[in-house]
């Protein structure tokens, strides 16, 4: 483990790195109000912040992250563009794993931009690297924006499609959720049942609780539209299947999904978008022919990524998190904007791992 | 020192715990009035017996400050997150049957799975403007299960008692909770979910792998291991 003060010191230089890049220092309190964070990710927020509070203020966490502090603060009054950097502790629970820290400082990276996503996605992946450099590291991006445009362009029901945008950082859901609507898994007998009824409602049990009656008909109505639908089409199932399993070098990994749009057109405008990007990034001097891209990266640990999306891993350490993580969260900033909304795109390096890593090189 | 064991300090879990000690030649009893919790051991020396409340047992076991304990798999698995480490299973007591599971109003007829749940609170979000709320006090239990099953939108809210009755009330649309027979559940008008079972307990026998033990302590943990054994 490294020192408290190395890493601090580690910290406030990257930091002003990313000053001289532009950035402007911000700084958000430790303490974040519970509600925002509960809303925005749900009970899974519980098992990884603390949670502490008071009668005045209710129910407060410390910070976990400081991408959404950072996304409210520049929705409420920032200027247009923006560039923002920071540097301090985050805390997460650890209930599993006691080698992982449940307190370590974070130094990031944010751009509030509307013209040009591509020039700026590159931007942050390149300064971020730059950071990093020195460290033998295995970088990997990828682009969720590609499987929601995969998604939203399936020829079925928009209930259909809803319930697949809700469920896409949860692979296995995801998954199930298009076995069935593709035919390809039994519907359970309980839905059949139901189904089958000439008159489900004529129940004799009484009606308790907030969820009213209107609501369990909408919902029976909403599977009968559902079973009377057509399975989601082979050709569209087996684009998507290919879709996420690209797994190659920037280049060819477009190449392959230019392949795919064949049978997803509607996944070319997205395409399009990682053509600029990667010319943008060799623009920037990164060799985008030795870099990984993974179609499904990013769908697991990322959930407000919604299009480009990167990782800094050490290779040899397997057991270490992440070194560095970042992407583009443009629908976070609609989420938390009241409204309004603004492309952005950042990220956050961890000083102590990387100290670490040197010390263990040396 | 003397091998600590914890035991429930009341009702019908202290007795059943008294009775299957004394089937294989232990005999536990209480001391003194009523309201004191001290304890006797009868037909092993260097025996200490510990009253503590069921809820407790797993903490203390995890501290290593008793080195036996019976309580219910339900509260070793909740309050311990990494209970293969801390504790071991020595022996299912076979009493205390009790399973964690999740169950909703017998009235939501379009509601028998998880994934029928996880339809209806995305829905129940939208008309409401809140998340779907399961009433329950085993949080770290419900919360990992409902998210491994896919289940999004839901919220837990605590309830430490009279859980069945939140739904009626509403504070809470759903409950998970334990039960043995059914019996409250269908006194409240609610119904388990067909996938909804999260875990089987039963009151059981656990060893700490925290506590210390001397070689005193080994010896007797030893001769106790061997009564239950020849018992069988």
């Amino acid at each position: 483990m490294a020192k408290r003060s190395d890493i601090q010191a580690r910290a406030a230089m990257m930091r002003v790195r990313f000053e001289a890049a532009g950035g402007q220092v911000v700084d958000p309190p430790l303490l974040q109000p519970a509600g925002t964070l509960l809303d925005l990710y749900g009970e899974d927020i519980r098992a990884r912040a603390y949670v502490t509070s008071d009668a005045l203020r209710g129910e407060q966490m410390m910070r976990p992250d400081f991408t959404v502090p950072v996304v409210q603060m520049h929705m409420r009054d920032g200027a247009e563009p923006a560039r923002y950097t920071y540097s301090g502790e985050v805390f997460r629970r650890q209930e599993h794993d006691p080698d992982r820290s449940n307190e370590y400082v974070q130094v990031g990276y944010e751009v509030f931009d509307r013209d040009d996503s591509a020039a700026a996605d590159a931007e942050v992946f390149s300064l971020f690297a730059l950071q990093l450099r020195g460290l033998s590291l295995r970088a990997a991006t990828g682009d969720i924006g590609i499987l929601i445009a995969a998604v939203q362009g399936l020829k079925t029901t928009e209930r259909r499609k809803a319930a697949l945008m809700r469920h896409l950082w949860r692979p296995r859901r995801f998954r199930a959720l298009l076995d069935r609507f593709a035919g390809r898994s039994p519907v359970p007998a309980s839905r059949e049942a139901l189904l089958a009824s000439e008159d489900p409602m004529g129940f004799d049990a009484p009606m308790i609780g907030k969820r009213k009656a209107a609501e369990i008909e909408a919902r029976i109505e909403a599977l009968r539209e559902d079973a009377a639908a057509g399975p989601i089409s082979d050709t569209e199932m087996v684009g998507l299947d290919s879709l996420l399993a690209v797994r190659e070098t920037m280049p060819f990994a477009l190449e392959q999904l230019r392949d795919v749009a064949v049978d997803l057109p509607q996944i070319s405008p997205a395409l399009d978008r990682l053509e600029a990007r990667i010319a943008a990034l060799a623009a920037r001097g990164v060799n985008v022919h030795d870099l990984d891209f993974e179609a499904a990266y990013g769908r697991t640990s990322m959930e407000y990524y919604d299009g480009f999306v990167f990782g800094f891993y050490a290779e040899r350490r397997p057991d270490l998190p992440p070194i560095a993580t970042g992407g583009r969260y443009d629908a976070l900033t609609r989420q938390l904007g009241n409204g309004a909304e603004i492309p952005a795109v950042g990220g956050v390096l961890r000083p102590d791992l990387m100290l670490e890593i040197e010390e263990a090189t040396q | 020192m003397s091998l600590k064991l914890g035991v429930p300090s009341k009702g019908r879990l202290m007795e059943k715990t008294f009775a299957w000690f004394e089937k294989r030649g232990v005999s536990l009893s209480r001391t003194g009035s009523d309201r004191e919790y001290a304890g006797k051991v009868e037909g092993i020396d260097n025996v200490q017996l510990v009253l503590l409340s069921a809820g407790e047992i797993p903490r203390e076991l995890a501290a290593g400050r008793i080195h036996l304990g019976v309580t219910g798999a339900d509260l070793v698995h909740e309050k311990l997150p990494r209970w293969e480490q801390q504790v071991e299973e020595i022996a299912p007591l076979g009493f205390g049957q009790a399973d964690l599971i999740i169950a909703v109003p017998n009235c939501w007829v379009d509601v028998d799975t998880l994934d029928d749940l996880d339809a209806a609170a995305s829905a129940f979000r939208e008309v409401h403007g809140h998340r779907m709320r399961i009433a329950t006090k085993y949080h770290r239990l419900v919360r990992e299960f409902l998210t491994d099953s896919g289940v999004a939108d839901f919220a837990l809210v605590d309830s430490q008692g009279a859980t069945e009755g939140t739904v009626a009330n509403e504070t809470a649309e759903g409950i998970a909770d334990i039960t043995s027979t059914g019996e409250t559940l269908r006194a409240n008008h609610l119904k388990i979910l067909s996938d909804g079972l999260i875990l089987r307990s039963q009151a059981t026998l656990w060893r700490s792998r925290e506590a210390q033990y001397s070689a005193h302590d080994k010896v007797t943990l030893e001769t106790l291991l061997d009564m239950f054994d020849s018992a069988r």
